[in-house]
């Protein structure tokens, strides 16, 4: 006994060198995990608020892309306005069902701190448990998807980013309405994979590639991108498509949280059917 | 405290604000990284022992994961090559050996010796942050492609570095 701490004592710089090692492969693995790590990540106040200085000088450079992009908004949600009000009011149609007008609520927020030249991007932004936000709830952009809350702390929240290898998003081809699902494969931030769509639909350059609404997380239609290459291999199961994200993740700085009032009913309830299937 | 200790962690602060700042928001060409906040676990005195090399390289591993929302990556790396540095400058001690509060700078011995002095410390810094960040090696190629150009990057803005603060000797 006296022999092998005298061992560990004389090698106690590689020991020590050891335990930090597997510490910090912990940490990693208990990182990848879907909540992940509680602490030592940027919702932290001080982390998150000089993030949000560093962002804050950053986003003098991007004020005119942000106002053309809102302009562009403005001006796509008054045709839809317009287009609504004609729908609203034909003659004694119309059924006010007030859980169907408010599946969805909407909370803005604002990018402090965002990555996509890693393997595993996340966003920080500034709204958290305070604004309502929780964990596993959509992020979008006015161009586009751009992830899934991953955690919150009281004033700020980290963002799981599309642009992460493990995430994957149910997509579907708007023209031709076949599923497929959105993976980044980890090297370009401007192109994501579109997976799973078989042989016999005929996807084109140009295609544009919406969510389905199929994961109770983000809500349908909201756009993804466009089809930017489609290559089917001989005997391959499936197309390779590359999808051209809408949202150039580069340029993200203000995004919206949606919250979907009826996750945990449609949850449950595909949670009943696949218990009865087993 | 004696006033050298002070100067360290004062550098400790300037080196990961600078990082976490203004590097993070530098990548060249989506591959091209710089980490410069190594200089300041590869420029800690030479007799600093390894114990306290590695508490060191922890922390500042830790503070930048913290921003980088990747936790332990940057700490395992650090970890790792503040274990190998005793070692490696054993390997590389000069004629006449070193003095006492010496630092493994580009002053002390010139260019030549500290870039391979800080070459190899770089490589393993980045192949072990790259293959752990990658999750393995499923893509080998493009993860060494990553390292070998974020290497070259960070070399040379160390040396930069070097070049307009030369780091005087400290007593």
């Amino acid at each position: 006994m006296e022999r092998l701490i005298l061992f560990v004592f004389q090698n106690r710089a590689f020991f020590t060198f050891l335990v930090l090692e597997l510490f910090c492969a912990w940490l990693i693995v208990e990182n990848n995990a879907y909540q992940g790590s509680k602490f030592f990540n940027s919702s932290n106040g001080v982390v998150a608020t000089m993030n949000a200085f560093s962002q804050s000088v950053r986003d003098y450079f991007m004020l005119s892309e942000v106002n053309r992009t809102l302009a562009e908004e403005n001006a796509l949600l008054k045709k839809k306005v317009t287009q609504q009000r004609g729908q609203l009011f034909p003659p004694q149609s119309v059924i006010t069902d007030s859980s169907f007008v408010n599946q969805y609520d909407f909370v803005s927020a604002k990018v402090v701190n965002n990555h996509v030249d890693m393997m595993k991007n996340f966003i920080t932004i500034d709204k958290g448990r305070d604004a309502g936000v929780e964990a596993g709830m959509a992020v979008i952009s006015p161009l586009g998807v751009v992830g899934k809350v991953k955690l919150v702390s009281e004033h700020y929240g980290v963002v799981t980013s599309i642009l992460h290898v493990d995430v994957m998003v149910s997509g579907v081809l708007k023209r031709t309405e076949h599923f497929g699902t959105i993976r980044w494969d980890g090297v370009n931030p401007d192109l994501v994979d579109f997976k799973y769509i078989p042989p016999h639909v005929h996807p084109v350059v140009g295609d544009t590639v919406n969510t389905s609404g199929y994961n109770a997380i983000f809500p349908d239609g909201v756009m993804i991108g466009v089809i930017d290459q489609v290559e089917l291999k001989k005997d391959a199961l499936f197309y390779d498509i590359k999808v051209r994200l809408s949202q150039d993740f580069r340029k993200l700085s203000f995004v919206t949280i949606v919250k979907n009032h009826r996750h945990v009913e449609q949850d449950s309830l595909e949670q009943v059917i696949q218990k009865l299937e087993r | 405290m004696s006033r050298l200790s002070i100067l360290q962690i004062i550098s400790f602060f300037i080196y990961l604000l600078y990082q976490v700042l203004i590097l993070q928001n530098v990548v060249l060409f989506h591959t091209a990284f710089c980490f410069l906040y190594i200089a300041y676990l590869l420029l800690l005195p030479v007799e600093t022992n390894p114990l306290t090399l590695m508490g060191i390289g922890f922390i500042m591993g830790l503070a930048v994961d913290m921003f980088y929302d990747s936790v332990g990556l940057h700490a395992f790396a650090c970890i790792m090559i503040m274990y190998l540095r005793n070692y490696w400058l054993n390997n590389l001690t000069p004629q006449g050996g070193y003095d006492s509060g010496d630092s493994p700078s580009l002053s002390l011995n010139g260019l030549q010796w500290f870039t391979v002095y800080a070459a190899p410390l770089v490589l393993i810094h980045h192949a072990a942050l790259f293959f752990a960040e990658a999750g393995g090696f499923s893509m080998f190629w493009f993860t060494l492609w990553k390292i070998i150009t974020s290497t070259l990057f960070t070399l040379l803005v160390i040396l930069i570095a070097q070049f307009l603060f030369p780091s005087r000797r400290l007593r």
